[in-house]
This record gives structure tokens, C-alpha cells and sequence, in this order.
């Protein structure tokens, strides 16, 4: 096949301009790495799938029938089921101690809430049918509020627990 | 005399052609003014001056705490959904006739795309303003509304679809009678927003007429609150470039006019909307970083999706600022920076698209940390989200649009623009106020204030936050006069009796370029190799998991009213 060399076209460039776009792909790589290595090799990780449920009979059977904390390994490893619920959370009062490794389970029996723990990691959507889960360590004993960051209607703005964390 | 006024235009828009793009500014406008309302309460409310009671009139069912949601659905919605869908149709109505120099294929089809948006915007009107759709812009599911609400969205968005096919059909009639000549930049880059608009709206069709609608009537017991959220983002995400791309188009295409210069590289702005075209979608799991129900594989591949998008955004801050720059220094400009000052800062319709530009790199900074996957742990539904989006399509968008509406109103009326000064200084006012604005709301964010809550009345907000909150009051009101200035200087051009002495006329800018658009390579002036792109990408991107997440659908969710 041959193309008439007449035809053929190409796009100026500005010397400027090119050196602009390599070093935007290099600024670009360099922002993903760094998401790359702070979420794969440092764990920093977002919630992802765990465990589709009803939220209409979810709390007619353990664990969600009694939300709260479970220790697993005292002193070190907790799980803690937090139903959420127009306007309040089940538990709105949790104690831990500092240093331990702990899970967080949140769920919803009514419409879309949000679970965020004041000066952690621990932010998420809560969404009914799902099982929203993350892992956290309180380094530091002190009290974390934790608040509900969806709309979820009239009493949106007063839904909000606390977490005691002991020395 | 602002901008440009010439004896002989280029060509002349018909008198009925410049009334039905007034009439979309005009609905445009009305929402703007009506949505910006509530800027200010909410503001305030934060500060701890709550001014609702006050109001209690504008309110069918009042109490306290009912109107400040009530309001912020109203602001969203009217500010976010409405000012922006009709000023963007109405632009482009513009934008094609007069790049393509031809009128519309099919007026008719036009014509009906707008009344039924009209039509929408009346039926959704009705439950937001008796406060039975007061679900925030968002309307998340299962939290319900009145199906009006719905039903007014849907003709929304199918009027825009329909005068959308109307400018797609006008560019395919004008591509046949001139099969040698390249599609004029403003007019290819806009209906590039239009195919792009077509395409991400599917997501919120599905959502409304699948999942949404069947509960409303009854036809079903339950939705699925995660699905829903999938198709929503499917649409959220495009939808912000579906604003920003026509304020792209007067940065690139016309700002440069505007201020004495011409567009830097022609092939590079075609290439940047292509870019914008096939990226926008297949990457709304951003949105969703911490969805309990979207694998957390998926949402890293979005998030490095996401910085693709902000390579051709980064095209575009080099073209716009080498545009001004080359304008600049055609006026006597010297100096590595000192250029800057030779810009025509009297101009008020360029003043705004410039302040818009410095806000926006703001807001693409703190885009960037939204896209970056676990960085948005710290950000997610937080102050911060509000303060970016403000920096986005309440800048860059909004600011250019009052900015462009400088030149359009007396353009489509024929009337002098009233008081240039105080369009001058409208921008001005609203650049202090925004600076002042997301500054608190960023930093409040980032201290834990979440987003979407009357701060006055949560019982946990501690007091560090008091300063910032103090200062998200002063800059929304101080935003709040920018913007009312605006409305003001814009209507009363509008509608003042004096019109331009016979004769003269205020053209619209249409910037040369530096290069030969002729001599731009074919490829960018193609449709079908970026179309494939688009659909393979978005295939990659969201086909595995919409299968999934269809597949697995458990509608066990019933509705609440709000």
C-alpha cells in the first residue's frame, strides 16, 4: 500500500511544550507510585469487598444481634461490630486499649451512613446490604469521637459515638 | 468599550436563534440566582448564626433543622445540576452556529430538547420546594423522594440529550457540505462535551429508570443501595468535565481573542479534548474509594486512571497559560512573570476567566489528592470535598461562565453591557470570597469537619474548629455579594432599553490560531478511532464490575423518606 508522501501530516510541537509533557507523565508516575507504595508495601489500605448481608434480618443473629467489642487476643487484637442506624450508632460508647490492633465492622439497617473515627484512617462509607471493615491501631490513649459523615436525614448532624482508649 | 465590537460581523445569528440562547441563560441564570441563596445560611450556620428561622417563609414545612437540608438539596441541585446544564446547552447553541457559520440542522429538535428541560426543571421543582425531595443533589438510595423529583431529571436529561442530537446532526450536515475543511476547534471541542455528556448520563438512566422509579411506584420491594451508588458515580465523574470542558473551550478558543493573542497550538487543544473524551468515564470507583462493595483492586485501577485524566488537564494549563503569555507580550508584555500584568485586567469578562483559572489550579491540586486511592481516607466526605468542588464548578466553571456572559448577553441582546466596572469588580469580590472560602473549608476538613452537616447544631465540633468555620461564613458572604453583583449587571443589561448605537455589534471571540488547524494531522479531526477508545476503555474499566455487581444484586433495601 502506498500513501502519497503529499498527504502526509504531523503535529508541531513547541520545543517548551514538549519538555512541559514528559515532565507532566513524570510528575503523573511519580503521584502513582508513591499511592502504589504507600498502599501496597505501607498497608495503607481503603475498605473493599467483605460480605453482602439483608439489613432487614441482620440483627436477628450474632454478631449483629449484639453489636460491640470482641476481644480477641487481650490487649492486642479487637473486632468491633457498629451497627448504624437514623440517628445513632450501636454502640455510641466503645473502650479499648491503646496499642491493640483493631477491626472495625459497620453496617446499616436503614439508609446510607458514613463511619469516621476523628485522627485516624478509619473513614468509610455505610451502606445497607454491605459490610464496610477496616483495621486500626490508637497509638495515643485519649477519646475519638466518631461521627456519622453521610446524609442520612433530620438527625444526621447528632449521630456520633465515642471511642475511650485506655494507657 | 468591553471586548469586541466590530461593524461587520462574521456572520450574524438569526434574531430567533439569539432569543432561544437567551432563553437558556435566562433559566440559567434564575437557578443560579434562586441556588445561591442558601450559600450564604449555610455558610453562616456553620459560624453559629442561624439565620433559617428567619426565613421560615421561603420554607412550605418549616423547622430548624428541615430547611438548612432542604436548602443545601435547593443549592445543589439548582447551582450543581441546573445553572450549569442549561448555560452549557445554551453556549453550545452558540458555539456551533457560529463556528460552523450555519445555522442548526433541525431548530425543531432543538427546541423541543430545551422546553422539555424546562418542562423537567418545573416537575422536579415542585417536590423540592415542598420539601418532598430533600435528598441532597446526590439523592443516594434508598432514601427516597417524590418521583416527581425523578421524573423531573429524566426530562432533564433527555432534553439536553435531544438538543444534543440536534448539534450532532448540524456538525454531520456541515462535515458533508465542507468535506475538505477541519471542524472548527470551538465547535469540535464542544461537541465532543455533547457525545461525553451523552455517554456518562447513561450510568444515572440506568439508576432513575431501573432501580430508582420501580421502587417509587411500588413495582418492586427493595433497591440495591450499592449498585445504585455505581451507576450514580458512573455519571459523577464525567459530569464535572461536562461543566469544565465549555469553560476549556472559551480558555482555549476565545479567552485568547479576548486578550489580543491567538491560540498557541491548535492540534494540542484538539487532542486534549480527545484525550478528555475517552478518560472522563472509566474511572468514577474514585468516587467510591471507600464503598464497602467495590474491590479494592478495582479502585487502584481507577485511581491511576484518574491521574491519566490529569494529564490532558495539565496539556491544557501549559496551552492556556502559552496563549496569554503570547497575547501578553503582543502588548508591550516583558519579564519572566511581569507579562502577567500586560493582560487586559480591565476587562471584566476576561478578568473572570482569569481569576477562574487561578482558582482552578487550586482545585486540580486538591484533585489530586482526592484521586490518589488511600490519600482520600483523610478527605472522604469531608469539608475539604465541598471546599475542592468550589475551586472546580464553582470557579473555574462558574467564574468563567459569568465571564463569558459578559460578552454573550450583549452579544444575543444587542444591549451595552451595564456597568463594566461592576462586572469587573463582581469578579473580584467573588475571587476574594472563594480564596477566603475553601481555604477554611479545606483546612477545617482536614482537621475532621465532615461535609453535609449543619455544623451549629452537631454536639461534636471542638472548638479548634470555631476560627475556621468563622471564616467559611465570611468568604461565602463575601461570595455571595460577587455573585449577586453578577445577576444584577447581567439583568439589567438584559433588560434595560438602551441598545448599541446602529450599527455596532459585539462579535463573538473567536481566537485564531498559531499554527494551521489544515495542517493539524487528520487524526484529530476523525471521530471514529476516539469513539472505539471511549467504549473499549469504559469496557475495561467498569465492565468486570458492573457484571459482578449486577450479577450479585440483592434488592433487600426499602425505601426512606427522607
Amino acid at each position: 500500500m502506498s500513501t502519497p508522501e503529499t498527504t502526509h501530516e504531523s503535529m508541531h510541537v513547541d520545543p517548551a511544550e514538549r519538555a512541559w509533557i514528559r515532565t507532566s507523565i513524570v510528575v503523573l508516575v511519580v503521584f502513582a507510585i508513591s499511592v502504589t507504595i504507600a498502599g501496597f508495601m505501607l498497608g495503607i489500605q481503603v475498605p473493599t469487598t467483605e460480605q453482602r448481608v439483608n439489613p432487614q434480618t441482620i440483627q436477628d443473629a450474632p454478631p449483629w444481634s449484639e453489636p460491640g467489642v470482641r476481644e480477641i487476643v487481650a490487649g492486642e487484637q479487637y473486632e468491633v461490630y457498629v451497627v448504624a442506624k437514623r440517628f445513632f450508632f450501636e454502640p455510641n460508647a466503645i473502650e479499648l486499649p491503646a496499642g491493640a490492633e483493631v477491626t472495625f465492622y459497620v453496617t446499616s439497617t436503614d439508609v446510607q451512613h458514613g463511619f469516621s473515627i476523628r485522627d485516624t484512617n478509619v473513614n468509610f462509607m455505610v451502606i445497607p446490604g454491605e459490610v464496610s471493615k477496616l483495621t486500626t491501631t490508637f497509638d495515643e490513649p485519649g477519646d475519638y469521637p466518631y461521627i456519622c459523615t453521610e446524609y442520612c436525614g433530620l438527625g444526621h448532624a447528632v449521630m456520633f459515638g465515642s471511642v475511650t482508649v485506655t494507657p | 468599550m468591553l471586548t469586541d465590537t466590530t461593524t461587520t460581523p462574521v456572520y450574524e445569528l438569526t434574531k430567533p436563534d439569539k432569543k432561544f440562547i437567551g432563553w437558556h441563560i435566562f433559566f440559567a441564570v434564575t437557578a443560579l440566582t434562586i441556588g445561591s441563596l442558601f450559600g450564604p445560611l449555610q455558610a453562616l450556620e456553620h459560624a453559629g448564626v442561624d439565620l433559617y428561622p428567619r426565613l421560615d417563609f421561603l420554607f412550605v414545612e418549616f423547622n430548624g433543622v428541615n430547611s438548612y437540608y432542604q436548602g443545601l438539596t435547593l443549592h445543589g441541585v439548582l447551582n450543581a445540576l441546573i445553572w450549569t446544564t442549561f448555560f452549557i446547552t445554551g453556549f453550545t447553541t452558540l458555539v456551533v452556529i457560529r463556528g460552523l457559520k450555519r445555522p442548526l440542522a433541525m431548530p425543531l429538535l432543538n427546541r423541543i430538547g430545551f422546553w422539555s428541560m424546562v418542562a423537567g426543571l418545573v416537575v422536579a421543582a415542585i417536590p423540592l420546594l415542598g420539601n418532598k425531595a430533600t435528598v441532597l443533589f446526590t439523592f443516594y438510595p434508598p432514601m427516597q423522594a417524590d418521583n416527581l423529583f425523578y421524573i423531573g431529571l429524566v426530562l432533564v436529561v433527555v432534553g439536553s440529550w435531544i438538543e444534543g442530537w440536534g448539534f450532532m446532526l448540524t456538525l454531520w450536515r456541515w462535515r458533508k457540505e465542507n468535506p475538505d475543511t477541519k471542524t472548527p476547534f470551538i465547535v469540535l471541542a464542544a461537541v465532543i462535551n455533547v457525545v461525553l455528556w451523552q455517554v456518562a448520563t447513561l450510568g444515572v438512566a440506568v439508576e432513575i429508570l431501573a432501580l430508582i422509579l420501580p421502587l417509587g411506584f411500588g413495582w418492586v420491594s427493595g433497591i440495591d443501595p450499592q449498585l445504585s451508588r455505581t451507576f450514580f458515580w458512573f455519571t459523577g465523574h464525567p459530569l464535572v468535565y461536562f461543566w469544565l470542558l465549555p469553560a476549556y473551550i472559551s480558555w482555549y478558543g476565545m479567552l485568547p481573542k479576548q486578550a489580543g493573542g491567538k491560540l498557541f497550538s491548535d492540534s494540542l487543544a484538539r487532542l486534549a479534548f480527545w484525550l478528555f473524551l475517552i478518560l472522563s468515564t472509566p474511572l468514577g470507583f474514585h468516587h467510591q474509594f471507600v464503598d464497602p462493595g467495590v474491590p479494592a483492586g478495582w479502585k487502584y485501577v481507577h485511581s491511576l486512571l484518574t491521574f491519566g485524566v490529569g494529564f490532558p488537564s495539565l496539556l491544557t494549563l501549559f496551552t492556556v497559560v502559552a496563549s496569554l503569555e503570547y497575547a501578553a507580550r503582543k502588548r508591550g508584555g516583558k519579564g519572566l512573570f511581569g507579562w502577567i500584568r500586560a493582560l487586559p485586567w480591565g476587562d471584566g469578562s476576561v478578568t473572570a476567566q482569569l481569576l477562574a483559572g487561578i482558582l482552578f489550579i487550586f482545585g486540580g491540586i486538591g484533585g489530586v489528592a482526592n484521586a490518589s486511592y488511600n490519600v482520600n481516607l483523610v478527605l472522604h466526605n469531608t469539608a475539604w470535598v465541598p471546599g475542592h468542588f468550589h475551586l472546580t464548578v464553582a470557579s473555574a466553571v462558574t467564574l468563567s461562565f459569568f465571564g463569558i456572559c459578559y460578552w454573550l448577553v450583549p452579544h444575543i441582546t444587542g444591549k451595552p453591557l451595564w456597568r463594566p466596572q461592576l462586572a469587573l469588580a463582581s469578579s473580584w469580590i467573588y475571587f476574594a470570597g472563594m480564596l477566603i472560602f475553601s481555604n477554611a473549608m479545606h483546612t477545617v476538613g482536614l482537621l475532621g469537619a465532615p461535609r453535609r452537616v449543619p455544623l451549629g447544631l452537631a454536639p461534636y465540633v471542638p472548638s479548634e474548629w470555631n476560627g475556621h468555620l468563622f471564616r467559611v461564613a465570611v468568604g461565602g458572604s463575601i461570595m455571595w455579594v460577587g455573585l449577586m453583583l453578577f445577576v444584577v449587571v447581567v439583568a439589567v443589561t438584559a433588560f434595560q432599553r438602551k441598545r448599541l448605537p446602529e450599527g455596532e455589534h459585539i462579535d463573538v471571540p473567536v481566537a485564531e490560531s498559531l499554527d494551521d488547524p489544515n495542517k493539524a494531522p487528520a487524526w484529530l479531526d476523525r471521530w471514529k478511532p476516539w469513539l472505539i477508545a471511549m467504549v473499549v476503555l469504559i469496557i475495561l474499566a467498569y465492565g468486570p464490575q458492573l457484571i459482578d455487581q449486577i450479577a450479585g444484586i440483592e434488592s433487600t433495601s426499602p425505601g426512606f423518606a427522607p
